[in-house]
């Protein structure tokens, strides 16, 4: 897997062709301070086909895999990290639906996710941490053909925007990896969610992220995704996949504060020279060009090993750590090299370095990749 | 063993100011940064409670104190959060210029209002295309009878938009040497040709007013120099020892802070049923940390007292801004992830100290220039 398809660097064109003609600065950090959703823009990726280009072709997406996927997310993050975010999250927790739901569940929901009719949110965590499977409080129980949930949802993306949100619950007695927890669809329209907005954020201003609370919300026993029972073990296995999109964007991130860093230091003269001709600055310059080789190399092995049928949770947790630790180190040297220039909003790479950290932090933050990739590597001891 | 010795005076000033700043600056702090600006009259609460240049000797209102004082004003400054009151900045490397530096009138006209708080004084050496190379400056003084007429822009000045008094370095163009043409000259705000340009907007110190400024034919009177004619670069020189030092006060009590919200979250924030600071990995992260943050406290007060001793630590004093600007930005950089999704909004305290202790290692020379110049001191 040393060489894009044909058609996969068609994709990549298409998505840069994209990025230049409809992003624009100033109109993203108009809506980060405004906390509003680039929708315009949205739909116009959606025309183009760039949402759910993973999903079948059937419920009107691309028919392609997630590399395609990771292809698109980071070239459009590389453009703008957060314009590229906000539309790479736009479907987030549809994955979960592609891959787990039935025929009725993912024909009558899936098409409104590709015709950009609505975004997406899951809710799976429940602790302020995040990340967290061993506290699991919302309930749905069964009242007569209905599934009826109860409970509080930490940090959903598209939290509050979304058409609808999958949602965790415990659904039996016991409660493990295996047993005891279910996925239930919750139609945004029903009666008793609320929505607790959480605030300014370090970064994603424009993408709607709130803790949910179900309080008596009835949906339709169809409504259940997936096998009942299996709700962690689909939960785990969703967050494989959407890691690797995940390390795609981080990757994306930090190609652009790099570009950006990079046109700097080749203009910018100080002692008579340009930056680019010290020796600290080539070799910061050549670390940084080293780090966004090696976290795109690890991100598409990932998502090329999932494509094929041989999806790998510890190669997308070590994509997810390396590639988010990556952008963070590159974004940060990225405002280094810029000096005074690189703190002012003006230059983007401190928003870039921003929206690289949250990568780190979401989805699991490095101890507890750690641990998945310790489970798998060292298995169990005799 | 203590390494900084404070005598009853300090402890007492140490105690004042902590209850002045938990009244006067801790329960604001959150609205001045939405405001992007902090308000003139809590300089001037400040200057009315004693705490702005102390090092000021008695007759111009100070308390003449050692630098003892600077690590105390910044030391509980930190602890307020708040950025955009800089008083380091005023008390410890702009008004040392115009202390050591000023002409009797001069001390006379301006010092009592530094110490006051009515006068807020804020130092202009950057320039759009002159950072890190300051000798590249090209604001122009050309002095013509009794006035001296500047000409130029200066971006990224702390206090660029309250300032009322502003020490520039300008250059004379009839002189080519570019280290014996630059002066320091004393310019009020409000003198015609002086224009101070939009607020930047920047990552963090949201609440300091960071601005451009922009001379055109701003004319002073020639009494405004600061020092002998093109011996600007001696005394910046001269004040960059403590003005680094400044900034070394800055770094390890911020960490300090960081370190101890996280250890706090750690106790508080469960992850599999258990408190992470009972988490192996977060445990030797937690002790790393503290590791550090010991090591940069130790150097730290090590220099106060070589600086109080007159001793020449340029050397030290280009690494430990290096090392300790760069040490708080690892610790928030770390906390920020130990916490996990939390770190993510505003409302954890980590995060604004993340923005803000980014510039650090920007500011008063990056830190490639501390490098360069602990480099060239040894003779490398």
């Amino acid at each position: 897997m040393f060489e894009l398809t044909r058609s996969q660097k068609e994709i990549q064109k298409a998505a840069q062709e994209f990025a230049r003609g409809e992003f624009d600065k100033e109109v993203t950090v108009d809506l980060e301070k405004s906390h509003t959703y680039p929708t315009e823009i949205w739909k116009k990726a959606v025309e183009l086909g760039f949402i759910g280009i993973q999903f079948a072709e059937k419920y009107g997406g691309g028919g392609l895999g997630i590399l395609d996927a990771c292809l698109v997310a980071e070239t459009l993050c590389r453009k703008d990290s957060t314009m590229g975010s906000a539309l790479s999250l736009a479907s987030f927790g549809a994955e979960c639906l592609h891959r787990f739901g039935d025929e009725k569940l993912r024909g009558s929901f899936l098409p409104r996710v590709t015709e950009g009719e609505i975004l997406t949110g899951i809710g799976l965590f429940e602790t302020e941490r995040g990340d967290d499977f061993s506290v699991l409080d919302t309930t749905a129980v069964r009242s007569g053909e209905e599934w009826v949930v109860n409970g509080k949802k930490r940090y959903v993306i598209n939290g509050g925007t979304a058409g609808f949100y999958i949602v965790l619950c415990r659904t039996g007695e016991t409660c493990d990896e295996n047993n005891g927890t279910s996925m239930i669809l919750v139609e945004a329209g029903r009666t008793g969610i609320g929505c607790i907005p959480l605030g300014d954020k370090l970064a994603l201003n424009s993408v709607a992220i709130a803790d949910l609370t179900f309080d008596q919300v009835r949906v339709p026993m169809s409504n259940l995704l997936g096998k009942e029972g299996k709700g962690i073990a689909q939960a785990r296995a969703f967050l494989d996949e959407v890691k690797i999109l995940a390390a795609a964007r981080a990757v994306g991130i930090a190609a652009g504060a790099f570009d950006r860093a990079l046109a700097y230091v080749k203009q910018r003269e100080q002692f008579d020279r340009k930056l680019a001709q010290f020796q600290i600055t080539r070799h910061k310059i050549a670390d940084m060009a080293t780090k966004v080789e090696l976290a795109r190399l690890i991100t598409y092995r990932a998502a090329s090993d999932f494509d094929t049928g041989k999806p790998d949770p510890a190669m997308s947790a070590m994509a997810k750590m390396a590639a988010a630790r990556m952008a963070v180190e590159v974004s940060d040297e990225a405002i280094q090299l810029f000096g005074g220039y690189g703190y002012m909003t003006e230059q983007e790479v401190e928003r870039y370095y921003r929206e690289a950290k949250t990568i780190e932090l979401c989805l699991g933050t490095r101890e507890s990749q750690k641990d998945r990739i310790a489970d798998i590597v060292i298995g169990k001891l005799k | 063993m203590e390494i900084i010795t404070y005598t009853s005076e300090h402890h007492t000033f140490r105690k004042r100011l902590r209850v002045f700043l938990e009244n006067e600056v801790t329960p604001h702090v959150d609205q001045w940064e939405a405001d992007h600006i902090v308000p003139k009259t809590v300089w001037q609460k400040m200057g009315a409670g004693g705490f702005l240049c102390p090092s000021v000797s008695k007759e111009y209102g100070g308390i003449g104190g050692d630098y003892r004082y600077a690590v105390i004003v910044a030391e509980e400054m930190s602890r307020t959060r708040c950025t955009g009151l800089a008083a380091s900045l005023h008390s410890d490397v702009v008004v040392p210029y115009l202390d050591s530096f000023g002409a009797l009138e001069q001390k006379r006209k301006y010092l009592p209002g530094c110490v006051s708080g009515d006068i807020v004084t804020a130092v202009a050496m950057t320039e759009p295309d002159a950072g890190s190379d300051v000798a590249g400056m090209k604001t122009t003084a050309v002095e013509a009878g009794d006035e001296v007429i500047i000409n130029g822009s200066k971006t990224f000045i702390s206090n660029g938009v309250i300032c009322d008094l502003l020490i520039i370095a300008a250059r004379d163009p009839g002189i080519a040497s570019k280290h014996h043409a630059v002066s320091l000259y004393l310019v009020e705000a409000g003198t015609p040709g002086f224009e101070k340009g939009r607020q930047l907007e920047k990552m963090g110190w949201h609440s300091q007013d960071t601005a451009e400024l922009f001379f055109n034919d701003c004319r002073i009177p020639k009494g405004n120099r600061l020092g002998e004619n093109g011996s600007g670069f001696i005394m910046l020189m001269q004040k960059l020892q403590q003005e680094r030092l400044t900034c070394v006060l800055g770094a390890v009590p911020a960490a300090e802070m960081i370190l101890e919200w996280t250890v706090d979250s750690c106790r508080k924030l469960l992850r599999n049923g258990k408190p992470l600071i009972r988490s192996q990995a977060i445990q030797f992260a937690l002790v790393e940390m503290m590791t550090e943050v010991k090591l940069g406290r130790t150097f730290m007060e090590k220099l106060v007292m070589d600086h109080i001793e007159g001793q020449n630590i340029v050397i030290e004093t280009s690494m430990a801004k290096y090392w300790t600007t760069e040490m708080v930005n690892r610790i928030a950089d770390r906390s920020l992830e130990i916490v996990g999704e939390v770190g993510t909004l505003e409302s954890c305290p980590i995060v604004r100290a993340k923005r803000d202790v980014r510039v650090m290692s920007i500011f008063a020379g990056t830190n490639e220039i501390m490098k360069g110049i602990a480099a060239k001191f040894m003779g490398m």
